[in-house]
């Protein structure tokens, strides 16, 4: 089985005003499918620039990108929407929700843009909300939730889709510890459980020491890659749900 | 079609998010619509009315009055030389096949004497045809015959205005008015027929049988004394008017003896190309009206194009949310068009009800006739879709074509 992301020699190149950052500058890199992976390293040392490429949010400059054995680097526009709504979850530092929908739909959202139609869209997303420990909190707007619970929102309105991947930007950056914690705990269970692949970038190594593999950059290029050893790997393995719906942060 | 029922849920949320705001986006259409809509109402009511006063001269009418006369070489002008006759016009009837009706008149003022009261107004002489070609009925009493002209019978047809003036709400039916000091008895008087288009009252007049008319009354011409000041005709159909009037020119040629080389001793006039005239002249203003209200739905459009930019500003990240959970270009572009289009035809629609609203208030209090066709509302609905796409397509578009990563990162 092929690894599901292989990435060779990827470049990324752009312009800020009229200086040329070279974010990326030769990544060869492979991801095996139900891995959990931590990126690490300074601000501006790549990292970012990578998880928006595994996203397929952006093309690079040059280099393969193949997700699930599909060539994506050459995709247009409309092509790599439909491989994120497919494929891909984000998870976003600041959460990311629409202010002005509650949290069903927000969970619902990416069932809008699939191009089937789905039915029953509010169970699957109240099934959704159920599994990260929000049931009863549905018609709350993104303002009425804490934090944490927000960032739980956003976590099931990746998985809605049911993707591969889980590409988490700095996931807990936003929380407390215990909050983080209990992001973290989800991300397990999912990787665990549900065999979901998640790439984390993180600059917390208490947060890294969640997943099972961390690889660090510097200056657009991987400089470490450690698996961590099997017995360290998972320190916490909890019970996903019921989290108690009022834990918040 | 999800999408699309999820796009109108969306863009009404936005749009009350910001009540103030869209109100004023839309009045901008609102105001553009209703006054074209108005403009339009008043534009087809002046076209109307005159189609109106068109009908109550009578329908398919060419007049004929003679030609200028020369006197010692001074030209004197049209309708002065005495070249008509009552023959003429039996002949006309008679023998333009495309000619219906051809009656003779003569016209005269005279002061006019009933009891203690009396009115200046034109005495026609006529025949019952004339009747007939103005579409003139008789309200009360009867009309006169054929025989009244034979025998110069001393009768009179009365219109409203000389009525209304004479006798004091009396009835004038067999009454014996005075006019030159020759006894008259009234025999009918004619249904009010109100201003024509030059703003003449068509009901200050008093009609005669041509031979009484012109032995009691004007008088008769010394050149000759079959002699008729007008001679009015009706052509079998509109169609037919053209024909009608070189029959006409054709046979007046002949009997009047012209050769060749001659000039007409007449003129041929239909009241058509008048009234023609008059319309296009009228429609020429409505569509400058409607042209400059429609300047105003420019404006409105530009007003929705200006709030539109901003919501696509205000509202980046979530576009480029909607683009990382796998938004299309043409989703986000049908989302902010749908937006656009929702503002512009609240707007129409509120307009429309505006502008009929105003059209019927102008009708009422500056006494315009005015008239709202289906046509001017569809129109209107129309172009204010056609506002809503052409002014939301470039937001739109920017909004589309947002890269996701700068989206998600805008603050």
């Amino acid at each position: 089985m092929p690894a599901l992301i292989d990435v060779r020699d990827l470049h990324k190149t752009y312009l800020l005003g009229e200086i040329v950052v070279n974010a990326l500058q030769g990544v060869t890199l492979t991801i095996d499918r139900g891995s959990f992976v931590a990126i690490m390293g300074e601000s501006g040392s790549g990292k970012s620039t990578l998880l928006n490429l595994l996203g397929c949010l952006d093309r690079p400059t040059s280099g393969r990108y193949l997700l699930d054995g599909i060539s994506v680097e050459a995709m247009n526009r409309d092509q790599l929407a439909e491989i994120r709504n497919r494929k891909i979850g984000f998870v976003f530092q600041n959460f990311n929700l629409l202010p002005r929908m509650d949290a069903l739909e927000n969970v619902e959202l990416p069932l809008l843009y699939k191009g089937s139609e789905t039915l029953d869209e509010d169970e699957l997303g109240q099934l959704g909300l159920a599994a990260v420990g929000l049931t009863g909190q549905e018609h709350n707007l993104p303002a009425q939730l804490s934090g944490g619970q927000q960032q739980r929102v956003a976590i099931a309105r990746a998985l809605i889709n049911k993707p591969e991947i889980l590409l988490a930007d700095e996931p807990t950056g936003a929380l407390d510890s215990h909050n983080g914690a209990e992001i973290m705990t989800i991300f397990q269970t999912l990787n665990k459980a549900q065999g979901i692949t998640i790439v984390m970038v993180t600059h917390s190594d208490e947060i890294a020491a969640y997943a099972g593999r961390i690889i660090r950059f510097r200056d657009g290029l991987i400089v470490g890659d450690a698996r961590a050893p099997r017995a360290v790997r998972g320190m916490v393995v909890p019970v996903l749900s019921p989290l108690p719906a009022g834990a918040s942060g | 079609m999800k999408q699309l029922i999820s796009s109108i849920r969306i863009a009404f949320r936005a749009l009350r998010m910001n009540k103030l705001r869209s109100a004023l986006t839309m009045l901008g259409i609102v105001i553009g619509v209703a006054s074209v809509i108005a403009t339009v109402a008043i534009g087809s009511g002046a076209t109307q009315r005159i189609q109106q006063q068109i009908a109550s001269i009578g329908s398919n009418i060419i007049i004929v009055i003679p030609g200028s006369m020369s006197s010692s070489g001074v030209r004197l002008g049209t309708g002065n030389a005495v070249t008509l006759s009552e023959a003429d016009a039996r002949e006309l009837a008679a023998q333009c096949p495309d000619v219906a009706l051809a009656a003779p008149m003569v016209r005269g003022g005279a002061q006019v004497v009933f009891g203690n009261n009396n009115w200046a107004t034109g005495v026609y002489g006529v025949t019952p045809d004339y009747l007939t070609i103005r579409e003139l009925s008789v309200a009360v009493g009867s009309e006169f015959i054929q025989q009244d002209v034979d025998s110069a019978n001393k009768i009179a047809v009365l219109g409203q205005t000389p009525v209304d003036n004479l006798f004091d709400g009396a009835d004038p039916i067999g009454q014996s008015i005075r006019i030159k000091n020759v006894p008259f008895t009234v025999v009918g008087v004619l249904a009010r027929k109100g201003q024509s288009s030059q703003g003449q009252d068509q009901d200050d007049v008093i009609l005669l049988p041509i031979s009484t008319a012109k032995r009691k009354v004007i008088g008769v011409k010394q050149a000759n004394a079959d002699a008729v000041d007008t001679i009015m005709m009706q052509a079998k159909s509109g169609a037919q008017i053209p024909a009608a009037q070189e029959e006409a020119s054709a046979l007046l040629r002949q009997r009047h003896h012209l050769q060749a080389a001659d000039d007409n001793d007449f003129s041929i006039r239909n009241l058509e190309e008048l009234f023609a005239a008059q319309e296009a002249s009228s429609k020429i203003m409505a569509m400058m009206l409607a042209a400059v209200a429609s300047v105003s739905l420019v404006v409105g459009g530009i007003g929705i194009m200006n709030i539109m930019l901003i919501s696509v500003q205000e509202r980046t990240r979530e576009i480029g949310l909607r683009q990382a959970v796998g938004a299309k270009t043409r989703d986000i572009l049908t989302q902010f068009l749908v937006e656009a289009i929702t503002l512009s035809l609240a707007g129409g629609l509120a307009g429309i009800l505006v502008g009929v609203g105003a059209s019927l208030l102008i009708s009422k209090l500056a006494g315009w006739t005015t008239s709202i066709g289906p046509g001017a509302v569809l129109l209107a609905v129309f172009f204010s879709a056609v506002v809503g796409v052409g002014f939301g397509y470039y937001p739109a578009r920017k909004a589309a074509f947002l890269d996701p990563i700068e989206a998600l990162r805008y603050d």
